[in-house]
């Protein structure tokens, strides 16, 4: 059995008017990348913010490396990293500046700063920017410093709010890598994300979570196999093509939403090629069922702000 | 964690981390010590010549004071008021709600008290900065009769720290940053005209001394800073001390439960 460095058991979060999160139980294991999946208000960010222990737990109990969040705040708050979904880093101080003051607050030693302020700044791909004022910054390389700030204290735990919400595809890829050579030296990674790419690219395991409620958990391959089957079929909507659809396919899952209907079939891949023959000027394509089917499944279509 | 009365404000949990957030400020403050530095020194020479000079003299001496030597530790107050209590709304309101800097400090082994505590004695610090600087000018102008003046700079210190910790309260109340019109008009600039800064506060009805006294922290410092530069040291001097020491305790405590309550839910 893998070691347990983060347990939640019946962890629950009130605030006077509604349940942000709703006695949820869960494990993270040491060494794992482990993704916090959910629509907006589900209660990722909640729960992530008590295991940093900047939220008070309502009931419930939640330790990070056995020792309780409660009791034990600065302890925990030593050893974990935190990469927020909000810029937050200081405005008026160069990108070195910023390294060196965050250090500081974890009362480590300037010297020994300097030396890890260098060795973040080559991981972030940072070193030409070291003496550049936060503002001439743009958004991936601000992602990149946050990035490099929650590792200034050596972390064994990685707590990453979003880290890639509002970057390009290369900024995306880069953030990626750096996140997977972490887990390669045996930090743990616990995620949130929107992205169902980002979270089936990194995670080990997803946790699911709609309402306050982890409503589903596994390895993100498992997950898509058991929820949503191999294949899906998209074509434009037309009762033509929905009737033969239906007796062609009876056994799979039939979802219309937004003009497109969707097929989705747990059979092996090439079962949908001769329907494609068939219409070829329905603009029908083929393609793998992914994570973001199964949470769309899951969760559902509807908008929840 | 101690607790007091139970719907009361806690005592907070302050370690020597406090130091560390005051540090970051103090660094941000250095980073621009020129917009900081001239401004407060040009400020109170206009005043003095304007008003102490200018306006002085059409009048009449004060308790055998001529204008200018009236006014001139009223100045020293003033910016002891304004430094401190602008670092901790506008300055303070910046840094949690728009850079989300407390954010990212609690997120480190620093608790949310230590971070207004850290601000509080920030502000406490830029009082005592800007006002040394009004007393210098003071100083160049030969308006110090008395060698206390050297005790003004911990007074202001002191006095800065109530201004903080009155200012951090309506910080952890604003809804947005206009709110601070409120204090801004209703609290600080009458008290900038009318706490005993540019005329006595004897002109007033008795009974309107005795309120100015209890409810207006400047005419507390005013008096004390007049005391020490002009070597005058009377008992009620006393009682503006044990006043400020009072207050300042009150709102310390009490800024920095608001704050709490405010941030962590």
């Amino acid at each position: 059995m893998p070691e347990v460095v983060i347990r939640a058991e019946g962890l629950t979060k009130k605030y006077a008017d509604f349940l942000a999160v709703d006695g949820i139980d869960f494990e993270v294991f040491k060494g794992e990348c482990c993704g916090f999946l959910g629509p907006n208000g589900a209660g990722k960010t909640t729960t992530v913010k008590m295991i940093q222990c900047v939220l008070p737990v309502t009931s419930g109990s939640l330790t990070v490396a056995g020792m309780s969040v409660s009791e034990k705040p600065r302890e925990i708050k030593k050893m974990i990293g935190v990469a927020p979904q909000e810029e937050n880093l200081d405005e008026e101080f160069t990108v070195m500046m910023n390294l060196l003051v965050y250090a500081r607050y974890f009362d480590i030693p300037r010297h020994e700063a300097l030396g890890r302020a260098e060795d973040l700044l080559k991981f972030s791909q940072l070193e030409e920017k070291r003496n550049v004022v936060i503002d001439k910054l743009s958004t991936g390389m601000k992602r990149r410093l946050i990035l490099a700030r929650a590792l200034v204290n050596d972390p064994q735990i990685l707590l990453l709010d979003e880290p890639t919400t509002g970057l390009d595809p290369q900024a995306r890829h880069l953030i990626w890598g750096k996140i997977r050579s972490l887990r390669k030296q045996g930090v743990t990674v616990i995620l949130t994300t929107h992205y169902m790419d980002e979270a089936s690219e990194l995670c080990d395991r997803t946790l699911i979570m709609d309402y306050g409620k982890i409503i589903e958990e596994g390895k993100p391959s498992d997950l898509v196999r058991k929820h949503v089957g191999e294949e899906v079929l998209e074509v434009d909507f037309d009762v033509e093509v929905m009737k033969t659809l239906k007796e062609k396919f009876p056994e799979a899952r039939l979802e219309t939403a937004g003009d497109r209907i969707r097929l989705f079939t747990a059979e092996p891949h090439g079962v949908f090629e001769s329907f494609i023959k068939d219409f070829p000027t329905k603009g029908a394509t083929i393609r793998n069922a992914n994570l973001e089917d199964v949470f769309l499944k899951l969760t559902g279509r509807q908008l929840r702000e | 964690m101690m607790r007091s009365i139970r719907t009361g404000a806690r005592l907070p949990e302050l370690t020597y981390r406090v130091w560390k957030v005051w540090r970051r400020d103090f660094d941000v403050f250095m980073k621009t010590w020129k917009v900081n530095f001239f401004p407060s020194l040009f400020e109170p020479v206009f005043y003095l010549v304007a008003l102490g000079f200018g306006l002085g003299g059409f009048v009449q001496e004060i308790d055998g004071l001529p204008y200018v030597q009236f006014i001139a530790p009223a100045l020293v107050a003033i910016s002891v008021m304004n430094s401190s209590f602008f670092e901790c709304t506008y300055g303070s309101f910046v840094r949690m709600y728009y850079q989300k800097t407390f954010d990212g400090i609690i997120a480190t082994p620093i608790n949310i008290e230590e971070v207004v505590a850290g601000e509080l004695l920030w502000g406490a610090t830029r009082s005592l900065i800007s006002s040394t600087i009004v007393l210098g000018v003071v100083g160049a102008f030969g308006l110090m009769s008395s060698p206390l003046f050297i005790l003004i700079p911990p007074i202001a210190f002191f006095g800065g720290l109530m201004f903080s910790s009155i200012g951090m309260c309506f910080t952890a109340i604003a809804p947005n940053i206009d709110f601070f019109n409120y204090p801004a008009f209703l609290f600080v600039t009458p008290m900038f005209l009318l706490g005993n800064t540019f005329f006595p506060l004897s002109s007033f009805p008795k009974v309107l001394q005795t309120l100015a006294n209890a409810v207006l922290p400047l005419v507390h410092q005013v008096a004390l800073t007049r005391g020490l530069m002009l070597g005058d040291i009377e008992s009620s001097l006393l009682l503006s001390m044990i006043w400020t020491s009072a207050v300042t305790l009150f709102f310390f405590i009490l800024s920095i439960d608001l704050m709490k309550r405010r941030l962590i839910k």
